[in-house]
């Protein structure tokens, strides 16, 4: 089942003259379980695809569903609640609140949902446990490496019933060990059911998806196939 | 590989003669491969015999002109249209292509460039999962090896695809405004302003 599904979404702003496509008929399909990276140019539209799966922004023509809820036929209140239910952000700036301990930092948007804070500690134990940190969960955020950083902002993303995972550039200006724990950290996640699309300049993370797509001037213009799955297999018979 | 396509697609511009051939080649390639008189004529005349070019007669000099025939259009086409594959010594067809794509009329640089990188994510996205199904540590010496062996061949497929961004970079940010008769692709070129000033 789609997580995400994007259905000829497109973007411009502006108008006249100053008017520019930043996404064009853009269809794209995020997948129960799969991890599907975005590669392109600066300018080429990977930003502004990653705020409209997330329902921050709101496309100038075409559907977006997440969840199987459709985001255009919702009002904002709704939209913002789907966002916060369904969705979960991993951001270059780690964006951790140095005053929280890890775990607390990953109960955060669970307390926001309404949870209890005993579930919410809980879950949030559950979910550094998910990223490989668990033995870390009482640490404030200064005394964790980039790379541990990352993995609690990871672990904030999919806390709860959050199945929709949108990252970008999470490996930023971590070293290239630290940047493989968060791809391996992610391919877990996405392995274990979660949907993650990430948009990345960098191949050697984008080659830990299971997919790639291309984008030029807000175009798709080509991707890897897919993983094997079982319909492909029966296709090819 | 392939002074043989790196031939056609000079022919593909126009008929030339041999040591045209090997002048233009060379320039093209910024003499990285350089080339011998021998080799041209020895290459013209397997093209020849494969009818990918005909002779058509000599200059006042005496020298053999060639062009290429319908079937040697379709051979440099497809080849341009290929990916290579990186088993067969990558990097040198891959340069070599890319500087004819540059040159030749009719051949859109941006798809040639996006079809290598998409074939070359591919490989990376094999090589990853290879790794991937590895425990993140190694754990004993011939993992060690293997896993340093496994990281070259993702580096080179790494630098292959940055590479590659440049070439496309460089390729949109230099294009002349339409060659004179070279493009065969009327469609409209739409594209955001934006986009080609960086």
């Amino acid at each position: 089942m789609s997580v995400l599904a994007m259905r000829d979404v497109s973007r411009d702003h502006g108008t006249g003259a100053g008017l520019v496509h930043a996404l064009r008929n853009v269809t794209l399909d995020v997948a129960e379980g799969e991890f599907v990276a975005v590669m392109g140019p600066s300018g080429s539209g990977k930003s502004t695809l990653l705020t409209l799966a997330g329902g921050l922004d709101t496309p100038t023509s075409g559907r977006i569903a997440v969840a199987g809820a459709d985001a255009g036929a919702l009002g904002p209140a709704a939209r913002a609640a789907l966002r916060r239910r369904a969705v979960g952000y991993v951001f270059q700036d780690l964006n951790l609140i140095p005053a929280l301990t890890a775990v607390e930092n990953v109960m955060l948007p669970r307390e926001l949902d309404g949870v209890r804070a005993r579930r919410a500690r809980r879950e949030a134990h559950r979910a550094l446990e998910a990223t490989g940190i668990g033995d870390l969960a009482e640490r404030f955020p200064d005394e964790l490496s980039g790379g541990q950083q990352q993995r609690v902002a990871i672990a904030r993303a999919l806390v709860g019933d959050r199945r929709l995972l949108l990252a970008d550039e999470p490996t930023g200006a971590l070293d290239s060990h630290a940047g493989e724990e968060i791809m391996r950290a992610l391919r877990a996640r996405c392995d274990e059911g979660a949907a993650c699309l990430m948009v990345t300049h960098e191949s050697r993370h984008a080659a830990w998806a299971d997919r790639v797509v291309f984008l030029r001037d807000g175009r798709m213009v080509d991707s890897t196939p897919g993983r094997t799955g079982p319909e492909t297999l029966l296709d090819a018979r | 590989m392939s002074i043989r396509h790196g031939l056609l697609a000079l022919l593909s511009q126009g008929p030339r003669y041999g040591y045209q051939l090997r002048a233009e080649f060379e320039a093209s390639t910024g003499s990285s491969w350089p080339l011998n008189i021998g080799q041209v004529y020895s290459t013209l005349s397997r093209l020849e015999r494969d009818d990918l070019v005909t002779r058509v007669g000599a200059d006042d000099e005496g020298r053999f002109v060639y062009r290429i025939t319908a079937a040697g259009r379709d051979d440099v086409l497809a080849w341009f249209a290929t990916p290579v594959a990186r088993a067969d010594r990558p990097r040198d067809e891959l340069a070599i292509k890319l500087a004819m794509a540059v040159t030749t009329p009719g051949v859109d640089v941006r798809q040639v460039v996006q079809a290598q990188r998409t074939a070359t994510l591919r490989t990376l996205q094999d090589l990853t999962r290879v790794k991937a199904a590895a425990p993140a540590e190694p754990s004993d010496q011939g993992d060690r090896a293997w896993r340093l062996v496994l990281e070259s061949m993702i580096f080179q497929a790494e630098a292959e695809v940055r590479w590659l961004d440049h070439c496309e970079a460089f390729a949109v940010r230099t294009a002349p405004a339409a060659p004179p008769g070279a493009p065969q692709d009327a469609a409209p070129q739409d594209a955001p302003i934006e986009e080609t000033s960086r």
